[in-house]
């Protein structure tokens, strides 16, 4: 019973995100320090960034990654993402990209403030949860030459 | 299987022009679907719309209600009585002192001329009658009222519609005016257009309203809906049609 509670609670947790947000410090248009202890895992970033049921970035990027159908264009190429920024710089366009262009259309998936009518499904929570961002950091850094 | 299109009256979209689609800036949905999908709003006889158009068109002269009358009884044939109406609307209602469309003005006549329970918004037969509605405006342009008493509310409408919602943070404008065109997925974006409504909409294998589609928007935004009827919603209807100015009726359109 534990066991099947305890994978229920893991599995909306991936979904919903995170409720209190870890501190961490905007330098020179980056975040350089992780935002978890727990290294960026390649693998479980992929999954992350393709997740349909969470804002996955396919949804406005197109990615090399034609065994998913149907990437948007709204927003540029994410190929070669992993050459053109460092980690940091991913970082923060992840986080909160309006930090950077107030203008832009990029969802900030690590904020819980400043927003308009928040649905109640959502209300309180991150999109991503720290892991989630620096999993998708991880495999976004093997975009490389795109 | 197939429906039998109604109402003579009427203008089959089956040949419109491709012009007859878009009025100066201003583009129907219709432009942005692929040739299958256009396909199916052409021929009536392929449009899953006309399932509604048909059940609309029992309802209009069914008899319901304690007044033991139909819409028929008074307002005759539809393809007469009702051809443009739904050009017009939404508009100002004084006694509503607020936006009134299409949905609401059946439910305020089955209440009070037909002694007859309101049906629920998004129920399968108003749907029906709306589209029955709708359709007897086909070819007409949509032109709505803005000013004098309607002004305030095209002005609260116009202002919901600027504004980013919704934990993904996004604005009506900033995709169906400044990305329209653009691919989402796999949906192609349009301007958001009204002029088709209510519309069949392929993947919800159903018929839909505008207020639905306005809380579709919402719940993709991560924002919380408002209720259909919702005072939000009218004024939003309103400056949206206006928005379209021009465009010709359509309905009951096909979308993806």
């Amino acid at each position: 019973m534990l066991a099947i509670v305890s994978v229920l609670v893991v599995s909306a947790a991936a979904i919903a995100g995170d409720r209190e947000l870890v501190p961490f410090e905007i330098v020179d248009g980056g975040i350089p320090d992780p935002l978890t202890d727990l290294a960026g895992d390649p693998v479980i970033g992929k999954q992350v960034v393709t997740n349909a049921a969470n804002a996955t970035c396919l949804i406005c990027h197109p990615m090399p990654i034609p065994e998913h159908p149907d990437h948007g264009n709204l927003a540029p190429p994410l190929n070669g993402v992993g050459s053109r920024y460092s980690a940091a710089e991913l970082r923060l366009r992840i986080v909160d990209a309006k930090v950077l262009n107030p203008d832009t259309i990029m969802p900030s998936y690590y904020r819980l403030s400043g927003f308009t009518r928040v649905s109640e499904e959502h209300l309180g929570q991150t999109v991503y949860s720290a892991q989630d961002v620096e999993d998708a950091i991880a495999y976004l850094m093997t975009l490389t030459d795109g | 299987m197939l429906a039998a299109p109604l109402a003579p009256a009427a203008t089959f979209a089956q040949g419109w022009a491709a012009e007859r689609y878009q009025v100066e800036d201003r583009k129907s949905g219709y432009l942005y679907l692929g040739d299958q999908t256009q396909a199916l709003q052409d021929d009536d006889f392929l449009n899953h719309a006309f399932f509604a158009v048909e059940r609309g068109a029992e309802l209009w002269s069914a008899v319901d209600g304690a007044a033991g009358v139909s819409c028929a009884s008074c307002h005759g044939d539809a393809a007469e009585s009702m051809r443009g109406v739904t050009a017009r609307l939404p508009r100002y209602d004084s006694e509503r002192d607020g936006i009134i469309n299409l949905e609401l003005l059946i439910n305020r006549e089955r209440e009070r001329k037909l002694k007859a329970e309101p049906y629920a918004y998004e129920s399968e037969d108003l749907l029906a009658l709306t589209a029955f509605l709708a359709f007897q405006s086909r070819g007409i342009p949509s032109e709505v009222e803005i000013g004098g008493a309607a002004a305030p509310f095209f002005e609260k409408g116009r202002e919901h519609y600027f504004p980013r919602r919704g934990q993904l943070d996004l604005s009506c404008t900033q995709c169906h005016d400044e990305r329209d065109g653009m691919m989402l997925r796999g949906d192609r974006m349009s301007q958001g257009q009204t002029n088709g409504f209510p519309f069949y909409r392929l993947s919800w294998h159903s018929m839909g309203s505008t207020h639905r589609m306005f809380a579709w928007c919402n719940n993709a935004m991560r924002a919380e809906p408002y209720a259909p009827a919702s005072e939000e919603y009218l004024n939003l209807e309103l400056y949206v049609a206006w928005r379209g100015r021009g465009l010709p009726i359509e309905a009951p359109a096909v979308r993806r």
